[in-house]
Protein backbone atom coordinates (compact mmCIF):
# COMPACT_ATOMS: atom_id res chain seq x y z
CA UNK A 1 0.00 0.00 0.00
CA UNK A 2 1.30 3.19 -0.62
CA UNK A 3 0.42 6.07 1.05
CA UNK A 4 -0.52 10.13 -0.63
CA UNK A 5 0.70 12.36 2.72
CA UNK A 6 1.82 15.09 1.81
CA UNK A 7 3.93 15.40 4.96
CA UNK A 8 7.75 13.74 3.87
CA UNK A 9 7.52 12.90 7.36
CA UNK A 10 4.48 10.50 7.42
CA UNK A 11 5.94 8.97 3.56
CA UNK A 12 9.58 8.42 5.33
CA UNK A 13 7.74 5.84 7.69
CA UNK A 14 6.94 3.78 5.01
CA UNK A 15 3.33 2.67 6.19
CA UNK A 16 2.63 -0.62 4.88
CA UNK A 17 0.77 -3.46 6.20
CA UNK A 18 -1.31 -2.66 9.27
CA UNK A 19 0.52 -5.38 11.57
CA UNK A 20 4.05 -4.68 10.31
CA UNK A 21 6.51 -2.96 12.67
CA UNK A 22 6.74 1.02 12.15
CA UNK A 23 10.54 1.53 12.36
CA UNK A 24 11.81 5.43 12.70
CA UNK A 25 15.38 5.88 12.04
CA UNK A 26 17.74 8.09 13.69
CA UNK A 27 17.36 11.88 12.52
CA UNK A 28 14.02 11.22 10.49
CA UNK A 29 11.47 12.48 12.83
CA UNK A 30 11.86 15.94 13.95
CA UNK A 31 11.63 17.14 17.80
CA UNK A 32 9.25 19.76 19.95
CA UNK A 33 11.31 22.57 21.07
CA UNK A 34 9.72 25.45 23.31
CA UNK A 35 10.47 28.65 22.84
CA UNK A 36 10.99 31.36 25.41
CA UNK A 37 10.83 35.25 24.58
CA UNK A 38 12.69 37.77 26.62
CA UNK A 39 11.12 41.50 26.38
CA UNK A 40 14.21 43.22 27.13
CA UNK A 41 17.51 42.89 28.42
CA UNK A 42 17.22 41.07 31.64
CA UNK A 43 13.66 40.13 31.82
CA UNK A 44 12.44 36.85 32.37
CA UNK A 45 11.86 34.68 29.20
CA UNK A 46 8.15 33.82 28.83
CA UNK A 47 7.15 30.89 27.68
CA UNK A 48 5.51 31.32 24.45
CA UNK A 49 4.57 28.39 22.33
CA UNK A 50 6.63 25.36 20.33
CA UNK A 51 8.05 24.37 17.32
CA UNK A 52 8.95 21.90 14.93
CA UNK A 53 12.60 21.87 14.26
CA UNK A 54 15.26 18.67 13.44
CA UNK A 55 18.02 20.38 15.66
CA UNK A 56 18.08 23.14 17.81
CA UNK A 57 19.86 25.36 15.56
CA UNK A 58 16.59 25.02 13.24
CA UNK A 59 14.58 25.45 16.76
CA UNK A 60 16.09 29.10 16.94
CA UNK A 61 15.52 30.29 13.41
CA UNK A 62 12.08 28.91 13.15
CA UNK A 63 11.63 30.05 16.69
CA UNK A 64 12.62 33.83 15.56
CA UNK A 65 9.91 33.80 13.03
CA UNK A 66 7.27 32.53 14.58
CA UNK A 67 7.64 34.19 17.43
CA UNK A 68 9.34 36.84 17.43
CA UNK A 69 7.98 38.28 14.63
CA UNK A 70 5.77 41.33 15.48
CA UNK A 71 6.33 41.66 19.33
CA UNK A 72 9.26 43.16 20.78
CA UNK A 73 11.96 40.72 21.46
CA UNK A 74 16.02 40.59 22.26
CA UNK A 75 16.17 37.53 22.69
CA UNK A 76 15.25 33.69 22.52
CA UNK A 77 15.27 30.42 24.13
CA UNK A 78 14.54 27.04 23.08
CA UNK A 79 14.55 24.05 24.63
CA UNK A 80 14.06 20.22 23.64
CA UNK A 81 10.28 19.20 24.71
CA UNK A 82 11.51 15.83 26.03
CA UNK A 83 14.38 17.64 28.32
CA UNK A 84 11.49 19.09 30.57
CA UNK A 85 10.88 17.44 33.58
CA UNK A 86 7.46 17.97 34.60
CA UNK A 87 5.31 16.67 37.72
CA UNK A 88 2.58 14.01 36.71
CA UNK A 89 -1.14 15.28 36.27
CA UNK A 90 -2.41 12.79 39.26
CA UNK A 91 0.35 14.81 41.11
CA UNK A 92 -2.03 17.96 41.36
CA UNK A 93 -3.03 16.93 44.59
CA UNK A 94 0.38 18.04 46.21
CA UNK A 95 -0.80 22.16 45.42
CA UNK A 96 -4.41 21.89 46.46
CA UNK A 97 -4.06 23.47 49.77
CA UNK A 98 -1.97 26.00 49.04
CA UNK A 99 -4.97 28.78 49.11
CA UNK A 100 -5.57 27.63 52.78
CA UNK A 101 -2.22 28.83 53.77
CA UNK A 102 -2.57 32.59 53.36
CA UNK A 103 -0.42 33.08 55.99
CA UNK A 104 2.15 32.03 53.75
CA UNK A 105 0.92 35.19 51.82
CA UNK A 106 3.23 38.72 51.63
CA UNK A 107 0.02 40.48 51.74
CA UNK A 108 -0.56 39.88 55.56
CA UNK A 109 2.18 42.24 56.28
CA UNK A 110 1.14 45.48 57.18
CA UNK A 111 3.69 47.88 56.39
CA UNK A 112 2.33 50.96 55.00
CA UNK A 113 1.96 52.12 58.76
CA UNK A 114 5.35 51.50 59.36
CA UNK A 115 6.36 53.38 56.56
CA UNK A 116 4.14 56.28 57.58
CA UNK A 117 5.82 56.44 60.36
CA UNK A 118 8.85 56.67 59.33
CA UNK A 119 7.76 59.14 56.80
CA UNK A 120 6.47 61.35 59.28
CA UNK A 121 9.64 61.10 61.47
CA UNK A 122 12.08 62.45 59.15
CA UNK B 1 29.15 65.38 -6.38
CA UNK B 2 28.47 61.81 -7.37
CA UNK B 3 27.30 61.07 -10.91
CA UNK B 4 23.62 60.11 -10.93
CA UNK B 5 23.33 58.52 -13.81
CA UNK B 6 26.27 56.03 -12.48
CA UNK B 7 23.99 56.00 -8.55
CA UNK B 8 21.24 55.03 -10.72
CA UNK B 9 21.93 52.16 -12.45
CA UNK B 10 23.43 50.85 -9.47
CA UNK B 11 20.20 51.34 -7.74
CA UNK B 12 17.94 49.81 -10.20
CA UNK B 13 20.34 46.25 -10.39
CA UNK B 14 20.22 46.19 -6.48
CA UNK B 15 16.49 46.96 -5.86
CA UNK B 16 15.38 44.77 -9.25
CA UNK B 17 17.15 41.61 -7.74
CA UNK B 18 15.27 42.44 -4.65
CA UNK B 19 12.15 42.74 -5.67
CA UNK B 20 12.10 39.61 -8.15
CA UNK B 21 13.96 37.80 -5.86
CA UNK B 22 11.48 38.53 -3.23
CA UNK B 23 8.54 37.69 -5.52
CA UNK B 24 10.22 34.24 -6.65
CA UNK B 25 10.23 33.39 -2.93
CA UNK B 26 7.27 34.76 -1.93
CA UNK B 27 5.37 31.94 -4.63
CA UNK B 28 6.51 29.27 -2.19
CA UNK B 29 4.10 30.41 0.46
CA UNK B 30 1.83 28.05 1.57
CA UNK B 31 3.98 25.40 -0.44
CA UNK B 32 6.78 25.35 2.13
CA UNK B 33 8.15 21.77 3.34
CA UNK B 34 6.76 22.49 7.16
CA UNK B 35 4.15 25.51 8.59
CA UNK B 36 7.70 27.07 10.30
CA UNK B 37 9.49 26.90 7.26
CA UNK B 38 7.16 27.99 5.47
CA UNK B 39 6.67 31.21 7.64
CA UNK B 40 10.49 32.25 7.85
CA UNK B 41 10.73 31.86 4.19
CA UNK B 42 7.73 34.14 3.36
CA UNK B 43 8.57 36.49 6.12
CA UNK B 44 11.97 36.78 4.18
CA UNK B 45 10.28 37.29 0.94
CA UNK B 46 8.63 40.38 2.54
CA UNK B 47 11.44 41.67 3.25
CA UNK B 48 13.32 41.39 0.09
CA UNK B 49 10.08 43.27 -1.53
CA UNK B 50 10.79 46.16 1.39
CA UNK B 51 14.96 46.34 0.78
CA UNK B 52 13.29 46.69 -3.03
CA UNK B 53 11.10 49.08 -1.81
CA UNK B 54 13.38 51.23 0.11
CA UNK B 55 15.60 51.47 -2.58
CA UNK B 56 13.03 52.84 -5.36
CA UNK B 57 12.44 55.76 -2.44
CA UNK B 58 15.90 56.53 -2.70
CA UNK B 59 15.52 56.65 -6.13
CA UNK B 60 12.13 58.52 -6.06
CA UNK B 61 13.04 61.33 -3.40
CA UNK B 62 16.53 61.77 -4.20
CA UNK B 63 17.68 60.74 -8.03
CA UNK B 64 13.91 62.59 -9.67
CA UNK B 65 13.06 59.13 -9.71
CA UNK B 66 9.12 58.18 -10.36
CA UNK B 67 7.06 56.71 -7.93
CA UNK B 68 8.08 53.58 -6.29
CA UNK B 69 4.93 51.61 -6.97
CA UNK B 70 4.75 52.54 -10.38
CA UNK B 71 8.92 52.03 -11.09
CA UNK B 72 7.93 48.27 -9.71
CA UNK B 73 4.94 47.32 -11.89
CA UNK B 74 4.75 49.33 -14.73
CA UNK B 75 8.41 49.01 -16.68
CA UNK B 76 8.11 47.02 -19.52
CA UNK B 77 11.19 44.13 -19.21
CA UNK B 78 13.86 45.36 -21.13
CA UNK B 79 14.03 48.30 -18.60
CA UNK B 80 14.57 45.39 -15.94
CA UNK B 81 18.42 45.38 -14.47
CA UNK B 82 18.02 41.97 -12.11
CA UNK B 83 20.71 39.04 -12.66
CA UNK B 84 19.30 36.11 -14.29
CA UNK B 85 19.80 33.87 -11.10
CA UNK B 86 16.59 35.88 -9.44
CA UNK B 87 14.59 35.47 -12.83
CA UNK B 88 14.72 31.21 -12.60
CA UNK B 89 11.34 29.59 -11.70
CA UNK B 90 11.49 27.91 -8.52
CA UNK B 91 12.44 24.29 -8.70
CA UNK B 92 12.87 22.23 -6.01
CA UNK B 93 12.74 23.53 -2.42
CA UNK B 94 17.15 22.24 -2.77
CA UNK B 95 17.04 25.11 -5.86
CA UNK B 96 15.24 27.93 -4.13
CA UNK B 97 17.47 27.02 -0.92
CA UNK B 98 20.58 27.27 -2.39
CA UNK B 99 19.72 30.25 -4.48
CA UNK B 100 18.74 32.11 -1.20
CA UNK B 101 21.77 30.86 0.22
CA UNK B 102 24.59 32.41 -2.63
CA UNK B 103 22.29 35.28 -2.99
CA UNK B 104 21.74 36.52 0.47
CA UNK B 105 25.28 36.62 1.12
CA UNK B 106 26.21 38.08 -2.21
CA UNK B 107 23.49 41.11 -0.62
CA UNK B 108 25.16 41.12 3.02
CA UNK B 109 28.70 42.04 1.63
CA UNK B 110 27.19 44.27 -0.87
CA UNK B 111 25.01 46.37 2.05
CA UNK B 112 28.15 45.85 4.41
CA UNK B 113 30.38 47.92 1.94
CA UNK B 114 27.68 50.44 1.62
CA UNK B 115 27.70 51.42 5.11
CA UNK B 116 30.82 52.71 4.06
CA UNK B 117 29.34 54.34 0.85
CA UNK B 118 30.00 58.20 0.16
CA UNK B 119 26.23 58.21 -0.76
CA UNK B 120 24.84 59.00 2.42
CA UNK B 121 21.43 57.33 1.60
CA UNK B 122 23.11 53.72 1.37
CA UNK B 123 25.38 54.46 4.54
CA UNK B 124 21.57 54.79 6.15
CA UNK B 125 19.76 52.25 4.38
CA UNK B 126 22.74 49.41 4.95
CA UNK B 127 23.19 50.26 8.60
CA UNK B 128 19.08 49.56 8.68
CA UNK B 129 19.32 46.37 6.96
CA UNK B 130 21.99 44.54 8.58
CA UNK B 131 19.49 42.65 11.48
CA UNK B 132 17.61 41.46 9.12
CA UNK B 133 20.21 40.58 6.25
CA UNK B 134 22.16 38.42 9.88
CA UNK B 135 18.90 36.59 10.18
CA UNK B 136 18.22 35.96 6.64
CA UNK B 137 21.67 34.56 6.47
CA UNK B 138 21.68 32.50 9.25
CA UNK B 139 18.67 30.44 8.29
CA UNK B 140 20.43 29.95 5.05
CA UNK B 141 23.75 28.57 6.62
CA UNK B 142 21.45 26.71 8.96
CA UNK B 143 19.54 24.67 6.07
CA UNK B 144 22.77 24.35 3.51
CA UNK B 145 23.92 22.38 6.61
CA UNK B 146 21.46 20.53 7.63
CA UNK B 147 20.29 18.89 4.41
CA UNK B 148 23.68 18.55 3.34
CA UNK B 149 24.76 16.93 6.21
CA UNK B 150 21.08 14.93 6.56
CA UNK B 151 21.45 11.93 4.09
CA UNK B 152 23.08 11.00 0.60
CA UNK B 153 19.67 11.99 -0.70
CA UNK B 154 19.87 15.27 0.43
CA UNK B 155 23.96 15.79 0.21
CA UNK B 156 23.45 14.96 -3.59
CA UNK B 157 20.63 17.56 -4.03
CA UNK B 158 22.34 20.21 -2.29
CA UNK B 159 25.86 19.36 -4.47
CA UNK B 160 23.45 19.75 -8.27
CA UNK B 161 22.10 22.33 -6.77
CA UNK B 162 25.39 24.32 -6.53
CA UNK B 163 26.54 23.21 -9.53
CA UNK B 164 23.14 24.76 -11.29
CA UNK B 165 23.31 27.92 -9.29
CA UNK B 166 27.21 28.77 -9.16
CA UNK B 167 27.28 30.36 -12.62
CA UNK B 168 24.06 32.06 -12.31
CA UNK B 169 25.26 33.24 -8.94
CA UNK B 170 28.59 34.88 -10.36
CA UNK B 171 26.38 37.06 -12.68
CA UNK B 172 25.51 39.24 -9.91
CA UNK B 173 28.54 40.71 -10.01
CA UNK B 174 28.00 41.69 -13.37
CA UNK B 175 30.17 44.94 -13.39
CA UNK B 176 28.62 48.25 -15.30
CA UNK B 177 30.73 49.12 -18.71
CA UNK B 178 29.51 52.74 -18.37
CA UNK B 179 29.66 53.49 -14.75
CA UNK B 180 31.88 51.06 -13.11
CA UNK B 181 34.76 53.10 -12.59
CA UNK B 182 33.10 56.38 -12.04
CA UNK B 183 31.44 54.17 -8.28
CA UNK B 184 34.67 52.87 -7.53
CA UNK B 185 36.43 56.36 -8.00
CA UNK B 186 33.83 58.20 -6.29
CA UNK B 187 33.74 55.73 -3.57
CA UNK B 188 30.10 54.63 -3.39
CA UNK B 189 30.73 51.27 -3.28
CA UNK B 190 33.92 48.86 -3.74
CA UNK B 191 33.08 47.32 -7.22
CA UNK B 192 31.74 44.39 -8.98
CA UNK B 193 35.24 42.75 -8.21
CA UNK B 194 35.42 43.39 -4.76
CA UNK B 195 32.35 42.21 -3.52
CA UNK B 196 32.93 39.01 -5.86
CA UNK B 197 35.86 38.12 -3.84
CA UNK B 198 34.36 38.57 -0.67
CA UNK B 199 31.43 36.78 -1.37
CA UNK B 200 33.04 33.91 -2.47
CA UNK B 201 35.07 34.03 0.90
CA UNK B 202 31.93 33.94 2.72
CA UNK B 203 30.16 30.87 0.93
CA UNK B 204 33.39 28.87 1.04
CA UNK B 205 33.48 28.34 4.84
CA UNK B 206 30.38 27.23 4.92
CA UNK B 207 29.93 24.79 1.75
CA UNK B 208 33.70 23.18 3.16
CA UNK B 209 31.42 22.70 7.01
CA UNK B 210 28.42 21.14 4.76
CA UNK B 211 30.92 18.92 2.20
CA UNK B 212 29.84 20.56 -0.79
CA UNK B 213 32.40 21.27 -3.36
CA UNK B 214 32.68 24.73 -4.50
CA UNK B 215 33.76 24.30 -8.50
CA UNK B 216 36.59 25.69 -9.80
CA UNK B 217 35.78 29.62 -10.33
CA UNK B 218 38.38 30.06 -13.49
CA UNK B 219 35.81 27.27 -15.37
CA UNK B 220 32.57 28.92 -14.36
CA UNK B 221 31.34 31.32 -16.73
CA UNK B 222 29.08 33.90 -14.90
CA UNK B 223 25.82 34.65 -16.80
CA UNK B 224 25.16 37.92 -17.14
CA UNK B 225 23.11 40.44 -19.48
CA UNK B 226 20.16 41.10 -16.75
CA UNK B 227 22.48 43.98 -16.09
CA UNK B 228 22.33 45.76 -19.40
CA UNK B 229 18.04 44.28 -19.79
CA UNK B 230 18.85 41.50 -21.57
CA UNK B 231 16.44 38.60 -19.82
CA UNK B 232 15.92 35.17 -19.53
CA UNK B 233 11.91 33.66 -21.11
CA UNK B 234 10.84 33.41 -16.92
CA UNK B 235 10.90 37.19 -16.92
CA UNK B 236 8.40 38.87 -18.56
CA UNK B 237 5.55 36.20 -17.15
CA UNK B 238 6.58 36.67 -13.60
CA UNK B 239 6.42 41.03 -14.66
CA UNK B 240 3.13 40.12 -16.04
CA UNK B 241 1.61 38.06 -12.72
CA UNK B 242 3.17 40.42 -10.08
CA UNK B 243 1.71 43.61 -11.76
CA UNK B 244 -1.58 42.39 -12.71
CA UNK B 245 -3.75 43.93 -9.65
CA UNK B 246 -1.40 46.93 -9.84
CA UNK B 247 -2.10 46.94 -13.60
CA UNK B 248 -5.87 46.69 -13.59
CA UNK B 249 -6.32 49.95 -12.62
CA UNK B 250 -2.94 52.09 -12.27
CA UNK B 251 -4.38 55.34 -10.74
CA UNK B 252 -6.60 53.62 -7.53
CA UNK B 253 -5.44 54.64 -4.28
CA UNK B 254 -4.44 51.63 -2.15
Amino acid sequence: MSNDSLDPRVNRLKLGDANAVIKVEEGENWNVYEVFHQEKRGAHHEHVGCVHAPDPQLALVFAKEQFARRKKCVNLWVVRSADILAFDVEDEDMFANNLEKNYRDASGFKVMEKINKFKQSK
Amino acid sequence: MISNAALTDLIIKMADDELIQGHRNSEWTGLGPVMEEDIAFSSMAQDKIGHAWALYRILHENLGGEDPDRFAFMRPESAFKCSHLVEMPNGGYDFSLMRHFLFDHAETVRYESLQESSYEPFQQLSKKLKGELKYHTLHANAFILQLSNASEEGYARMQTALNDTIALAAGIFEPSAAHEETLITEKVYPGEKALYNRWLDRIYPVLVKASLNLPDMKTVAPVYGGRQGFHTTHLAPLLKEMGEVFNLDTEASW
